[in-house]
Formats: C-alpha cells, structure tokens, sequence
C-alpha cells in the first residue's frame, strides 16, 4: 500500500537521517526543488550515502530527479539508478517522447550497473498544462510507468491561474489525472496539501482526493502523514459492509441465485468489485481485511 | 586527486558538518564539533579514511561539525575533495 508520498529535501542530512519515523509509504528523496542549483552534486552525494547507511524500512524509496532540458538530469540518472530506488520520478514530464527520453538514459544506467533492464520504475509528475493534456500518454508510455502525479503548485502557474486552497483551479486536471491513471492501469496521486498548519483543511482536501479516485497524496510536512493516511486507508464501516457484501456473494453462490441484495440494494459487480479493494487494502494494512475462520 | 584550489561542502545546520578542503603538502584533518570530547578522533579517522579512498593525499581538511554521523560526513568531506579538485587555485 502506498497511500503517502513524504518528500525529504536530498541535501538535509537531519531530515534524511529521520525520514522513516513518521509512518509515510514512501519517501521521495529530493533531488529537484528542495536543492538549490549549486548543491545539486551534494545532493547526489548525500542521497546515495545515505540511502546505503539507513534503513528506511518498508518505506518505498522514489528519488525526485531534475528536468530533461537542465544540466543535472544526466548526472542525476546515473547517480540514483546504482541506488536502485523503486521508482525515479521525473520532472516536468510533457509527453511520451520524455518517458522514452529518461527510460533510455535509465536502460543505459541499468546495463552500465549490471542491474536487471527495466528494474527502475518510473512516477512521472505531470505539472504543465501540456503534462495534463498527454496524461494517457505519458501513463502509457513505457512500462517502467507505474504511477503518475499531479503537481499542482507549477501547473498553476503555467495555467496562470490562481491558487485557492479549495483547489477549484485544479479540479479538471484533477480529474484528467485519475480518469488517464485509471484508464492505463497505473497508481495515481495527488499534489500535496501546502498549508501545513491548517488540519481540517487537509483532511477535506484529502478525502475530496480519496473521493475522486486518486490512489494516494503527496505530503510536504512529517505533520500530514497521519491524516493522510487514515484518509486513504480503509475505515471501520468500510470493512464491515465490504464483508456483508462477501457473505451475501458467498451466500447467494451457495444457493445457485443470480442476484443478491443486501437491506434491499442490488449487489452486483462493482460493488463487488469495490468491496475486493476494501478488504485488500484492509489485509494489506493489517486491519482485519477478509475475515478468516 | 589533485587538490586545485579551495572549495567547501555542507551547512552548520544541525546534524551536518561544513567542510573546507583547501591544498597542503600532506594529509591532515581539523576538527572543532559541538561533540568534540566524544567523537573528536571518530570524525578525524572518517575524514582521512574517506580522502584516502579518494586518493587525495595532499589536502588541508577542516570540519565544522554539527552533529553529523558518519555517512554525512564522507558525503560531505567527499564533495567538498571533488569541488576542490575541480577548482582553480
């Protein structure tokens, strides 16, 4: 389960030092917006040591890299791929032909390294309105693709829009992101919430996220892990009804019936399959899941 | 690894150590940390062992430590040799 992306800055060696302590899926290891451009080769540095010397435990390792077209993504690529990270997240990914760019500079780092092609996955983050508009194609592009991520702090500004924390400058390409995720088939997730003061704030833009479809959400502060978390995680009364569901499927199988109904509603196959994803996800977090004689 | 010039990595954030390299006629290593008592000689063999590695035998090594453990000092006596190297005197 992946249901939280925590960044940490690559060049702060307190907060990688402690990144694993606050209960996030995975962590994104900043190589990009958190290192000014004369600390970029201290970060590849920093990142790799300490990646060999912590133990980040189940947490997912993704390492943010820089943007094709800059001079540090090359450098970049093949600090991180000897890391063997889960995933790579590029930058400012416009459309397919940036997959194909960054896969084959990753191939190349992967052969050089004697490390299985295709290994390194890939969350791109899509954060221009051109990033929006190929979202399908960029979801598609490679199968190192396994997710991709809305970034909405730069595509505002390339929307020139203005940004609201109720997000309603955002909600098409909200919406555009998950329908492309869910469509190729991939994991998909949602920029962070920035006011790191403001809790309820994040809890609601966290359930509207959960509500739509994303798969998780970024968070920018160790504070939001916790909310975030319970957002996307299965509760008690999902557990339940998805149960009920089984029993009454299981039931009606028993009894060679077509259709069930559960208090009087039809249940028919996405409220199956629905209640499928709420028990794994339940099993996965150790919260019960299917229910076992 | 030849020493160029000087050149220096890290902050004096807590947790980090700032590094200065700059070139000498042999191998040696300063240190002043907030844990000086405890782990002054700890630092000392991580900067030497790291400059060895390197190859960098003729460098004045001076760390300002902050509390930094062992990975984040070789990262950081590591990019500061590399700058210095790349640096002109």
């Amino acid at each position: 389960m992946r249901r939280t992306m925590m960044f940490v800055p690559g060049n702060n060696p307190g907060m990688l030092l402690n990144a694993d302590v606050y209960g996030a899926d995975a962590l994104i290891l900043d190589l990009e917006d958190a290192v000014a451009p004369g600390e970029k080769d201290a970060a590849r540095v920093l990142v790799r040591n300490a990646l060999r010397a912590f133990d980040y435990g189940s947490a997912e390792i993704i390492i943010r890299i820089n943007p094709l077209g800059t001079p540090f993504i090359e450098d970049d690529i093949r600090a991180v791929v000897p890391l063997k990270p889960a995933m790579i997240m590029p930058t400012k990914v416009a459309g397919a032909e940036d997959i194909h760019a960054v896969s084959a500079m990753i191939l190349e780092a992967e052969r050089a390294n004697g490390l299985p092609e295709g290994s390194v996955g890939l969350i791109p983050l899509l954060e221009t309105a051109m990033g929006i508009e190929n979202a399908y194609h960029i979801a598609t592009a490679d199968p190192r693709v396994k997710a991709i991520f809305l970034g909405a702090e730069d595509l505002s500004s390339d929307l020139q829009a203005i940004r609201s924390k109720e997000n309603h400058e955002i909600l098409y390409a909200r919406g555009r992101v998950v329908m492309a995720a869910r469509a190729a088939g991939v994991d998909c997730y949602d920029t962070p919430f920035t006011d790191v003061n403001d809790d309820e704030g994040l809890a609601q833009d966290a359930a509207f996220a959960r509500a739509i479809g994303f798969t998780g959400k970024a968070v920018i502060s160790p504070r939001h892990v916790p909310a975030v978390n319970e957002a996307f995680s299965p509760s008690e009364q999902d557990i339940a009804y998805a149960r009920e569901v089984m029993a009454v499927i299981q039931e009606g199988e028993r009894l060679g019936r077509g259709a069930v109904s559960l208090r009087g509603k039809m249940i028919d196959k996405p409220i199956v399959d629905r209640a499928r994803r709420v028990l794994d996800a339940a099993e996965a977090l150790g919260l019960g899941g299917y229910e076992h004689e | 690894m030849q020493i160029q010039g000087r050149a220096m990595a890290g902050t004096l954030e807590s947790n980090d150590v700032m590094v200065t390299v700059s070139p000498a006629e042999g191998l040696e290593v300063q240190v002043a940390s907030i844990v000086l008592n405890q782990f002054g000689k700890e630092l000392k063999r991580v900067a030497l062992d790291t400059a060895r590695q390197l190859g960098a035998e003729r460098a004045l090594i001076e760390l300002d430590d902050r509390g930094a453990v062992e990975c984040t000092v070789r990262a950081r006596v590591e990019t500061a040799l590399t700058r210095a190297k790349e640096a002109t005197a």
